[in-house]
């Protein structure tokens, strides 16, 4: 695989400068993915599970294949993969109906403070109406989430583990097979948020026997507004749906209704058709890539931005341990936000704030954070355009200090 | 090395009022008017107080924490609109949005130092950090609208 080939694929990157460092925030989209986009909206347009025509038949056909892109992908059952709009309404999803409807007072819900807030808000929100406790594993020094401080949370009580995979805001793999373990035997239910796992490396949910799993599609290549939510059949066969119209249907009365097999009561409505068609292609891409190549590429590009950015001086990395392609830093001095318009003017996407994940910045006694991510298709010259850019944020800065 | 765009976004003043802000820090005393506002998606944070007698503003106090461009702006705005009359103020405001949006503004009113965030009419992505403080200022001002109050 040769990097610059595959830059091709990417409009934004084809006969362009721009040092695209913000994939944890979503990731560019290759022409393959847009093909399949535009075929439907050009080529087919109509709705699905409706029509009894050959267009509509067509559409469905790619609908539901592209599901079961989705669950070879991850190795699960066509059955299991619920359509989203994304990891956050996945999440979500979980909390409202399972959550809403089997937690009880007293009983804990563990997270972290190194989550998303998407992965943590919607069990914040059930633990507040339903007066549970919420339980944060404490992170270790370096911010981690490791198997022993787990142990000191988890508890006859705690019902449900709600962690991310991959911490977007700070790079770290979570050690989640073995929490999913410990938590199993207590017999609690694990939601991984994967939105950052997914991309990056192959993610297989049945041998980390995950109860649930959520990933988005903007993040890999795909569209965004469509996304996965994995639930093992006997879980999302027995959860209530928490939106109710059209399509999820079984038989409808004046009092009294009955709903479609999971994981359609879950899809109510008109999905995004198109964008679930392009999951599908950003799955077929990748395949092709290949996450060899990905972890390969990623790895190398890590090491080399360490390696550089540790040249420099008054630059703070909060994450010298990552194990993925993101690196938290800042530049002394400079906020985070002042950086950033350097780096805009030198055409180096990057991402300057807090990530959605404040509860992690009050750990690192920080406002924002800079942060750069990486993926398949970055190059040595967008970290090279990093290091220049960092250097002449300091220099610059430097004049009025 | 030149810094292109970038000098006339950073211009001395606006650091030197990022480096030694000027009315920073907030008074105790009923007789403020007060309001605090957050940009959440980039942190920046702003409380600003003023006191007004017979239409004029007579103090303005602000703290809070950010980048350079919202902070030395809510310094350089305490500055200019120091003892003027609130209709002034609020031209001041006024004009001050269309100038950083880009907009046309009107070069004959005397916006003091403000003038200097004419730059950010090239960075799109920091109006929300130049504007902070003076959208407190026009929240304030309103609260002083209301009836009832002195
Ligand atoms: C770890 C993590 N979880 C959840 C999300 C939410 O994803 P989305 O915004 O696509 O719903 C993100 C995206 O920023 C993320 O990085």
């Amino acid at each position: 695989m040769d990097v610059n080939e595959i830059r091709q694929d990417f409009w934004v990157l084809a006969n362009s400068s721009l040092a695209y460092l913000d994939n944890a925030a979503s990731s560019l989209k290759p022409k393959p993915v847009i093909d399949m986009i535009n075929h439907y909206y050009r080529d087919l347009g109509v709705n699905i599970h409706r029509g009894v025509y050959r267009l509509s038949y067509e559409a469905t056909d790619l609908y539901e294949k592209a599901r079961q892109k989705v669950a070879d992908f991850i190795n699960c059952k066509f059955e299991e993969v619920v359509f989203t709009r994304g990891a956050s309404s996945a999440l979500n999803l979980v909390a409202s109906s399972l959550g809403m409807n089997e937690i009880k007072a007293g009983d804990e819900i563990i997270t972290s403070e190194l989550e998303h807030h998407s992965s943590m808000l919607p069990w914040q929100n059930v633990a507040r109406i339903k007066k549970a406790k919420l339980v944060y594993v404490p992170l270790n020094e370096e911010k981690k989430i490791t198997v022993e401080n787990f142990k000191k949370v988890l508890s006859d009580k705690t019902k449900i583990v709600a962690l991310n995979y991959v911490s977007n805001a700070m790079g770290y793999i979570t050690p989640i097979k073995e929490i999913i373990n410990l938590a199993h035997e207590k017999g609690a239910i694990v939601i991984v948020d994967a939105a950052q796992a997914v991309p990056h490396q192959s993610v297989d949910v049945k041998a980390l026997d995950c109860d649930f799993l959520a990933f988005s599609g903007h993040k890999m290549c795909g569209p965004t507004g469509i996304g996965v939510l994995y639930g093992k059949y006997e879980f999302l066969q027995s959860m209530e749906p928490i939106e109710f119209g059209g399509d999820m249907i079984d038989y409808v009365g004046l009092q009294e209704v009955t709903y479609k097999d999971a994981p359609y009561k879950f899809e109510t409505g008109t999905p995004l058709i198109a964008g679930a068609i392009g999951l599908g292609g950003a799955i077929d891409y990748l395949l092709n890539i290949g996450f060899d190549f990905i972890v390969k590429q990623e790895e190398e590009l890590r090491t080399y931005l360490l390696k550089e950015m540790k040249k420099l001086s008054d630059i703070t990395i909060y994450n010298p341990t990552t194990e993925t392609g993101i690196i938290a830093f800042n530049i002394n001095g400079v906020h985070p936000h002042d950086a950033a318009s350097v780096f805009d003017e030198d055409d180096v996407a990057i991402r300057a704030g807090h990530h959605c994940a404040q509860p992690l910045m009050h750990c690192l006694n920080q406002i924002a954070t800079i942060r750069a991510s990486l993926y398949f298709y970055n190059n040595k010259a967008d970290i090279d355009k990093l290091i220049k850019a960092i250097k002449k944020a300091k220099s610059f800065f430097a004049q009025f200090m | 090395m030149s810094y292109g765009n970038l000098e006339t976004l950073y211009r001395q003043v606006i650091m030197d009022h990022y480096k030694n802000p000027r009315n920073k820090g907030l008074k105790s005393g009923e007789d403020y008017y007060q309001v605090h506002l957050k940009n959440p998606t980039c942190g920046d944070d702003l409380t600003l107080q003023i006191k007004v007698k017979n239409n004029y503003i007579t103090e303005v106090h602000h703290d809070g924490s950010g980048c350079s461009i919202s902070m030395s702006a809510a310094s350089v705005m305490s500055e200019t609109i120091m003892g003027l009359k609130i209709e002034d103020a609020k031209k001041i405001i006024d004009n001050y949005l269309h100038m950083v949006k880009g907009e046309a503004y009107d070069a004959e009113i005397d916006m003091g130092d403000a003038i200097v965030y004419q730059g950010v009419s090239q960075f799109p992505a920091r109006f929300k950090c130049a504007t902070i403080a003076w959208n407190a200022l026009d929240k304030v001002l309103e609260k002083h609208k209301v009836p009832d109050e002195k």
